[in-house]
């Protein structure tokens, strides 16, 4: 089981400081992060782009889920 | 519709780029400085909390007569966000992160705002407009979001917002459409005399044709909801996590002012007498440095939150309401700064605002 964030309701900066945490805490692994702001999404992309973490995203209903991982 | 889908796709890529966001910021600052030309107060195309202020004084929330008008500006803004965020499915209605404390820091960042004369837009459109008095605004912004990640990096959260009914994310925007109407209108009671009060000299008197301040508006509300164009976002993010992405729309938004000042012969460089500013730094720093800190715990700029309000949340639309009651405040009571200087309260204001702020940021926090 992935360990999943959940920063649904929260706005920013919130959801990409709890990612970056995370990122920065476990350095390599995959973990999943389940919000529901656009905004946020697009940060957390560009987050993920800088650090170098691979992102799969899907949908889930009116949430979104990425799948972020690092070797 | 898979055609349109590919479109949608398309400009939300452009938008998130840093293309789009230089793009974004450059028009904000292209158009702002036609504002002026048009009409509009000096290095003012844009200022969210002086149009704020002034809507204000327009409803007699306040009886400063020289800042008294219904700007378009605000509504444009917030409906440009509502139609982009309909377009692009966007329109989310949610509230409930203490609406309250919400309130409380649009107050106190109106009130900072006003002791520089300038939302952090203008901030950098006064120092596209030669104003160097906006340098140490600039700096005391800077400062204020600076101690403000601060408690966000020891956990300060407003706490989560929840989805809600449409019609609660629609009360701003309905609101704004009233104001437009009334702005347009104009009615006169029985006896001859204007319901919406409107300066007769002063910044308030100074002002581009509705139809343009509006319809430019729009664009601008409409393009800083795609890019999530923020101010404080741009200098709060290059703090806490290194990310330069909206911080280089800041500077996109300085640069194109800049010219566009230029090639319209807008341009004065220096300290004295530019257009509604005052030479006091310190407090010119100082509250900047209390807005800065307010807006940042709020999470974004005035321009930010009027798009937040646009697409739904009604916990950004409390806070320009705090932020209208705190234009009120500040000239009711004598907080607001005029080119002669600060208020005869303005200081006491902003340390009790920086003390309330500080309270908030260590009271609010997430544990774990």
């Amino acid at each position: 089981m992935v360990k999943r964030i959940d920063v649904r309701g929260l706005s920013c900066p919130q959801p990409v400081i709890m990612v970056h945490r995370k990122m920065r805490k476990i350095g390599t692994g995959t973990f999943a992060v389940i919000g529901d702001d656009d905004t946020a999404r697009e940060n957390i992309r560009r987050l993920a782009r800088d650090k170098d973490w691979t992102i799969k995203e899907k949908e889930a209903g009116e949430d979104f889920i990425l799948l972020l991982s690092k070797a | 519709m898979e055609e349109k889908g590919d479109l949608f796709t398309k400009v939300n890529t452009f938008f998130s780029s840093r293309t789009g966001i230089i793009f974004v910021g450059g028009f904000v600052g292209i158009v702002a400085a036609i504002l002026q030309y048009e009409g509009n107060p000096g290095n003012m195309g844009f200022c969210i909390a002086c149009f704020q202020r002034d809507i204000a004084g327009a409803l007699g929330l306040h009886d400063a007569g020289v800042v008294q008008y219904l700007r378009p500006e605000i509504m444009g803004i917030v409906l440009g966000s509502l139609i982009a965020a309909f377009v692009f499915k966007e329109f989310k209605p949610r509230t409930g992160s203490a609406p309250i404390i919400r309130f409380v820091l649009g107050f106190f960042a109106m009130i900072g705002a006003l002791v520089f004369l300038g939302c952090p837009w203008r901030a950098f459109l006064r120092l596209a407009g030669g104003d160097l008095t906006a340098i140490m605004g600039i700096a005391g912004l800077a400062s204020g979001i600076f101690l403000g990640t601060l408690f966000i990096r020891n956990g300060f959260d407003l706490g989560r917002a929840r989805k809600t009914y449409p019609a609660v994310g629609l009360v701003l925007p309905a609101v704004m459409v009233l104001l437009l109407v009334l702005l347009v209108w104009d009615p006169v009671y029985s006896d001859g005399t204007n319901v919406i009060l409107k300066s007769l000299k002063g910044p308030g008197a100074m002002a581009a044709p509705i139809a343009i301040s509006f319809g430019i508006a729009l664009l601008v509300g409409f393009f800083a909801q795609r890019s999530r164009f923020c101010t404080v976002g741009g200098i709060r993010e290059t703090i806490l996590i290194r990310d330069y992405h909206l911080l280089t729309g800041i500077i996109a938004l300085t640069i194109a002012a800049f010219a566009t000042n230029l090639a319209l012969g807008q341009f004065s460089s220096g300290f004295e007498d530019q257009p509604v500013a005052h030479t006091d730094h310190l407090w010119n720093y100082m509250g900047m440095l209390l807005a800065g800190f307010a807006f940042v715990l709020a999470g974004g700029c005035p321009g930010r939150q009027l798009v937040l309000s646009g697409e739904g949340n009604a916990d950004s639309a409390i806070f320009v309401v705090g932020m209208v009651a705190g234009a009120a405040f500040s000239h009711n009571f004598r907080l607001a700064s005029s080119p002669a200087g600060v208020g005869e309260w303005g200081i006491a204001a902003v340390i009790s605002g920086i003390f309330v702020c500080a309270m908030i940021g260590l009271t609010m926090r997430r544990r774990g």
